[in-house]
């Protein structure tokens, strides 16, 4: 017969769990990257369900877009990701001058400058956002002299576009219709000359840090336990999400809307997509946090090798502003995706032919990758959760809008 | 394929469903379709092998005016199979907001219609957690409504300065 004793050390032997323990991580948490707030339901260490909660950086974009005409909303879209403004402010002005371009009464286009500037600054500004993504992921995982680098380099970056529009953060650079003219360049003069110059030094300089970052964080052994095989994000299960950029290519999806769909002057440039395989020998799997690094890591030398080809040609004679009288797109509606250093940035834009939008949608990339994160970090340890905010590289900003 | 030949596809499909096809306008056309059945052909739209819209690019609610009776949800979706998109409209009353969700086919859904649901207080049944997203819970009123008024406080916070 079995004693009282013995029927309850089996109750507790059949409860495997602990009591729940609710933990709120951020908004104030350096690892969250920007005021994301998690509410994490623990047992023990195992997270059970981690909830974000966002909202605090909600600045009302798409309101203020209502009451703004087009080219002052330019200044909003930088700080949506404040990171990568430029391909912000891009992103933009290419689904305002679409919807204009359907007007066939009107005819214009964007000068040849502004596009070759344009891709330019953008691919630069690419990098800049991959080096801070590079960064702060180590020091997420507990390294710190990459942040430095990393800081140091982009530092270098912020200069070049201080120099051709005034600003190192939020730049309002790329305009309707071309590029800002607010520091005159002229075509072919010494100051454009010195200018391309300092690119050039800085790609020599930085092409070959890549390869150092790789040996010093990249196959780091530490780094890499932390990284390989933790929260595999299926293909599937990326597309579902709407996760895109390097997010969707660390999981396997060969798609680059800078190839698939070549906006601009793109298709004139040689350059491949950087996508996730299996790496038995190392440990990696495709769709874990390392794969969705890995991406980033070789998608600067794809930069790099886009710019090259830039600063071979030269940049062509011309203007860098169409002849434009107003902006005031067409009755109607457009949907315009780009690809942003964080994955597709679209915005919606519905006129009714006035010089304001009736509505303005930014579609954010980071929003879509960030809801994948609760499936994600279900039966893996908080600190892995820190792994996983770091490797789908969010900005808050631009989640919140 | 384009997007008259969806169009086509899902006029034989959904008959009355389909309300007609938007092209007089500048940009983007699109398909209307009865808020009712938007879950059902959804649904037909991913299943079906020679369309396969297997992702949601955006979602979006839409106001045109203050003096409009209705609101609109506008659903971009594309196909990565066969690399064509198409652009879904439902338009609900505002009196009476309510729509079947589509966060069980496309998951990125879940927060896009939490955000429609926050700003524009647009109901989808069937989504199993539709609360305030971007605004604090317990904010009143639905911002991007044209005729929105913010409130002079909250929590003792004068709101417009």
């Amino acid at each position: 017969m079995e004693t009282t004793q013995q029927t309850e050390s089996k109750i507790i032997e059949l409860k495997p769990f602990t009591d729940e323990m609710v933990v709120n991580m951020g908004p104030q948490h350096p690892s969250t990257h920007g005021v994301l707030r998690l509410e994490l339901r623990l047992d023990g260490e195992v997270v059970r369900e981690a909830i974000p909660h966002i909202g605090y950086l909600h600045r009302c974009f798409e309101k203020h877009s209502e009451n703004l005409s087009y080219p002052q909303i330019i200044p909003f879209t930088d700080r949506m990701d404040y990171v990568a403004a430029m391909n912000q402010n891009w992103g933009f002005c290419l689904a305002v001058e679409k919807l204009m371009a359907a007007d066939e009464t009107k005819d214009f286009a964007v000068p040849e400058r502004a596009e070759y500037l344009r891709v330019l600054i953008c691919e630069l500004n690419r990098i800049a956002s991959h080096l801070l993504s590079f960064g702060t992921y180590g020091m997420d995982i507990g390294a710190f002299t990459p942040f430095l680098y990393a800081f140091r380099d982009r530092e270098r970056l912020l200069l070049l576009f201080e120099k051709i529009c005034g600003a190192r953060l939020t730049y309002n650079y790329i305009r309707i219709g071309g590029v800002s003219e607010i520091i005159p360049m002229e075509p072919g003069s010494v100051d454009e000359q010195n200018f391309l110059d300092e690119i050039k030094d800085f790609l020599d300089y930085f092409e070959p840090k890549i390869d150092e970052y790789n040996d010093l964080l990249t196959s780091n052994s530490i780094f890499s336990e932390r990284t390989m095989s933790v929260a595999v994000m299926s293909a599937e299960m990326a597309l579902s999400y709407g996760a895109t950029g390097p997010n969707l290519r660390g999981s396997g999806v060969d798609w680059d809307l800078r190839r698939d769909e070549p906006y601009s002057i793109y298709d004139r440039f040689d350059f491949d997509v950087p996508v996730a395989k299996d790496i038995p020998e190392l440990g990696a799997v495709v769709g874990d946090c390392w794969s969705r690094y890995k991406v980033r890591m070789d998608e600067m030398k794809e930069s790099v090798r886009i710019v090259r080809q830039i600063l071979a040609e030269g940049l062509p004679d011309g203007p860098v502003m169409a002849d434009l009288k107003a902006v005031r797109p067409p009755k109607g509606e457009i949907y315009f995706r780009s690809e942003a250093p964080r994955g597709e940035l679209g915005f919606y834009i519905v006129s009714d032919g006035t010089p304001k939008p009736v509505r303005l949608k930014g579609r954010s990339p980071c929003f879509s990758a960030l809801s994948a994160l609760q499936e994600l970090s279900r039966g893996l340890m908080v600190a892995d959760i820190i792994a996983i905010i770091g490797s789908i590289d969010i900005v808050m900003g631009e989640v919140d809008r | 394929m384009n997007p008259e030949e969806i169009y086509k596809i899902l006029t034989d499909k959904f008959g009355e469903s389909v309300l007609g096809f938007d092209t007089e306008l500048a940009g983007d056309p699109n398909i209307q379709i009865a808020p009712a059945a938007i879950a059902d052909v959804c649904q037909y739209l991913v299943e079906t092998d020679t369309l396969a819209f297997d992702s949601l690019m955006c979602l979006s609610g839409v106001d045109l005016g203050a003096k409009e009776e209705e609101f609109s949800v506008v659903y971009h979706i594309y196909s990565m199979q066969h690399r064509h998109s198409v652009v879904l409209r439902a338009s609900v009353p505002k009196t009476d907001a309510h729509l079947p969700s589509v966060s069980h086919i496309w998951k990125t859904a879940d927060w896009h219609e939490r955000e429609a649901y926050d700003l524009y207080g647009i109901l989808f049944e069937g989504h199993t957690d539709l609360r305030r997203i971007l605004l604090p819970d317990d904010w009143e009123g639905y911002p991007l409504r044209k005729d929105y008024k913010e409130p002079d406080f909250y929590r003792g916070m004068r709101v417009p300065y």
